[in-house]
């Protein structure tokens, strides 16, 4: 029966803007029990999420084939990898953390990124084909990367929930989304495990890399290598000094939030730093 | 059509509609229980029985062959009590039937009790059912009843905000200190003074799981006493400046006129601390712990005048349930009374009967 299956006649797109809709879903259905002050159903979020995941993931193999190649060619791919990323991270620690919150925040963040990069048609308007020459560990620096960015993405979240829980405890605004937010020291210490989480993860990528780099010099592009070096060396101080307490509490979630937004505006610079690739029209890519 | 004379029925008085006083002679206190039992078994016409007996309550669930049946156990009980019966009627809750039904899913849910919403009821109903039980004095009309009540009970409190959020100061207290610190056993609490309000706050974070108790008072001696009764240990008045940073939780109940914790002596503290965060409990008057602490960062201060905000707007907002809670209590006492009948093959009769006291549930 399975062999005799094939897959419904959808665009990658078709697919993303499904998931997007399940992510949606999530946060919808959580923002309606935060409203109703109720405990949110943790599986039927997750449940949400997972389906999400599972139809993103579809459409990024779709596009994958069609750009023969990891799809991280644009600044649609990455936000879409970086969203999914981010997920398949959440599916992993979120069961394991039962931290309460992070399904909702999780997929309105995915919504958020996902919806917005397929609003915006400029950002898919060039596919780039066989982005990375054909090379596999070049592409799986690339994935490493982008990958680590999920991870600082759910961090970022996580640092978002934990000002909101010391702003509830601080202003005594205990009721609403506040009654259900994690401790403040469980949501420190998550914060701690996923950065190291993310820079280890962005530290095997840059190696993986180096030794591409290394082997031909003359293909470095120096202005993207400078950028993923200082938002490496960023997330790797930031690290050091939590580990020394020296940063910590609220600035250690600042930090966390605002290292992302950097790290989320230095994809421009290095997506556009690339050298040119043959180029695919903008039409959605069909099987 | 003459009318099936079998009746499921409750009989008792509550904090509802009796006083202290009264409940006191009405309680069922552990040296009598064994001589009432005795003294039910002998009743003609008392088919099944469970006797609900707490602190605010004596109420009597049962199934008798007719009225004249419950009003023999009224009776007796009032003998047993050594009180009129007139002074009883006076305070008697009676329901039959459904309205019977009712009566004790309200209870198990917390919505007659004197603390609204509070969840020890339902321990304490599983409790009397258990015991009637082990008397062998249930049938299938009780049994199918309380089992019902239970299932139901859970029903009505997760699907409303009957029992959410504390409504103690102690309680209140302790579920700040869980939402900074998570769990609580491996949590170090300082208590500030030998108080009364200070030893239930102590009383509300064991019964939570914390685990390392200390006191400090400044008569060693009642530190130690106090210390002694949860397991903890005492430290001498002396020290507490210097261990405060040893301390997540610090619990202020001292008599001081002036200020025990000031806003230097937290500073330093939070230099030891570091990444943990410090969560003051100021339960004095005069307060103990400076209110410049709470601008420091990682720091958490409560007053009591905070603490008894929180506990009116959670029992504010339980009671905005109530009405919630009442209309699935009638629609579940509808479906357990519907299959009660059925199961009785119309033994009962269909409507409830009603008396002026019972009006007053």
């Amino acid at each position: 029966m399975l062999a005799g299956y094939h897959m419904p006649d959808l665009t990658d797109r078709n697919w993303l803007w499904f998931a997007t809709a399940f992510y949606l879903a999530g946060f919808v259905l959580g923002a309606l029990a935060l409203l109703r002050e109720r405990r949110q159903s943790q599986a039927v979020i997750y449940a949400l999420v997972l389906a999400g995941f599972v139809i993103q993931s579809i459409g990024l193999y779709e596009r994958g084939l069609a750009v023969k190649g990891c799809p991280l060619g644009n600044t649609f791919e990455i936000f879409q990898f970086t969203a999914w990323s981010a997920i398949s991270l959440y599916l992993v620690v979120g069961p394991t953390f039962r931290l309460s919150l992070l399904g909702f925040f999780t997929s309105l963040m995915s919504a958020v990124l996902t919806s917005v990069s397929l609003a915006i048609p400029a950002w898919d308007a060039t596919r780039r084909i066989g982005a990375f020459g054909g090379n596999s560990w070049i592409e799986f620096h690339a994935a490493l990367a982008l990958f680590s960015y999920g991870v600082f993405a759910l961090l970022a979240l996580t640092a978002v929930m934990y000002l909101l829980q010391v702003f509830s405890l601080k202003k005594q605004h205990l009721r609403g989304l506040f009654a259900f937010l994690p401790s403040i020291r469980d949501l420190d210490h998550i914060n701690l495990r996923l950065l190291l989480a993310g820079v280890m993860i962005l530290t095997a990528s840059i190696a993986v890399g180096s030794v591409y780099w290394l082997q031909d010099l003359d293909k470095v592009n120096v202005a993207k290598v400078v950028t993923t070096l200082a938002v490496w060396a960023t997330y790797a101080v930031a690290l050091g000094l939590r580990l020394k307490t020296l940063l910590v509490s609220k600035r250690f979630a600042w930090t966390c939030i605002l290292l992302f937004a950097a790290a989320l505006l230095s994809l421009k610079p290095v997506n556009s730093s690339r050298q040119p690739l043959p180029a695919m029209p903008p039409a959605s890519v069909q099987r | 059509m003459s009318e099936p004379a079998a009746t499921l029925f409750l009989l008792g008085a509550s904090h509802r509609t009796a006083p202290m006083e009264l409940r006191e002679r009405l309680a069922l206190t552990a040296d009598k229980i064994e001589s009432f039992h005795a003294a039910l078994g002998s009743l003609q016409g008392l088919r099944e029985i469970t006797v609900l007996n707490t602190c605010n309550r004596v109420e009597f669930y049962g199934v008798a062959d007719s009225p004249d049946s419950v009003a023999r156990l009224q009776e007796t009980f009032c003998a047993f009590q050594g009180l009129s019966s007139e002074a009883f009627a006076a305070i008697c809750l009676q329901a039959h039937g459904r309205a019977a039904i009712e009566h004790l899913l309200s209870v198990a849910c917390g919505i007659e009790s004197q603390m609204l919403g509070e969840t020890e009821i339902l321990g304490q109903v599983k409790d009397a059912y258990a015991e009637a039980q082990t008397r062998r004095t249930t049938g299938p009309v009780l049994n199918r009843v309380f089992q019902k009540t239970f299932q139901y009970a859970k029903h009505v409190r997760s699907h409303t905000a009957i029992n959410e959020g504390q409504i103690s100061i102690a309680n209140v207290a302790v579920d700040l200190a869980m939402k900074i610190f998570g769990d609580l056993s491996s949590t170090r609490i300082l208590l500030l003074g030998a108080g009364d309000i200070g030893e239930k706050t102590a009383k509300a974070f064991q019964s939570r799981g914390a685990a390392s108790l200390t006191v400090a008072s400044r008569t060693f001696v009642r530190a130690m006493e106090l210390a002694t009764t949860f397991n903890g240990t005492a430290l001498p008045w002396e020290h507490v400046t210097e261990k405060l940073g040893d301390y997540s939780v610090i619990v202020g109940s001292t008599a001081a006129p002036d200020i025990v914790v000031s806003t230097a002596d937290v500073v330093a503290a939070m230099k030891k601390r570091r990444a943990d965060p410090l969560f003051f409990i100021d339960l004095a008057l005069p307060r103990d712990i400076d209110s410049a602490v709470a601008k420091l960062e990682n720091v958490f201060l409560y007053n009591l005048d905070d603490l008894a905000k929180i506990a009116e707007q959670n029992l504010a907002a339980r009671t905005a349930h109530v009405a919630l809670a009442r209309q699935i209590v009638g629609e579940k006492s509808e479906a357990i009374w519907k299959q009660i009948e059925s199961q009785a093959g119309g033994v009962f009769p269909s409507r409830h009967i009603e008396t002026a006291a019972q009006k007053k549930i």
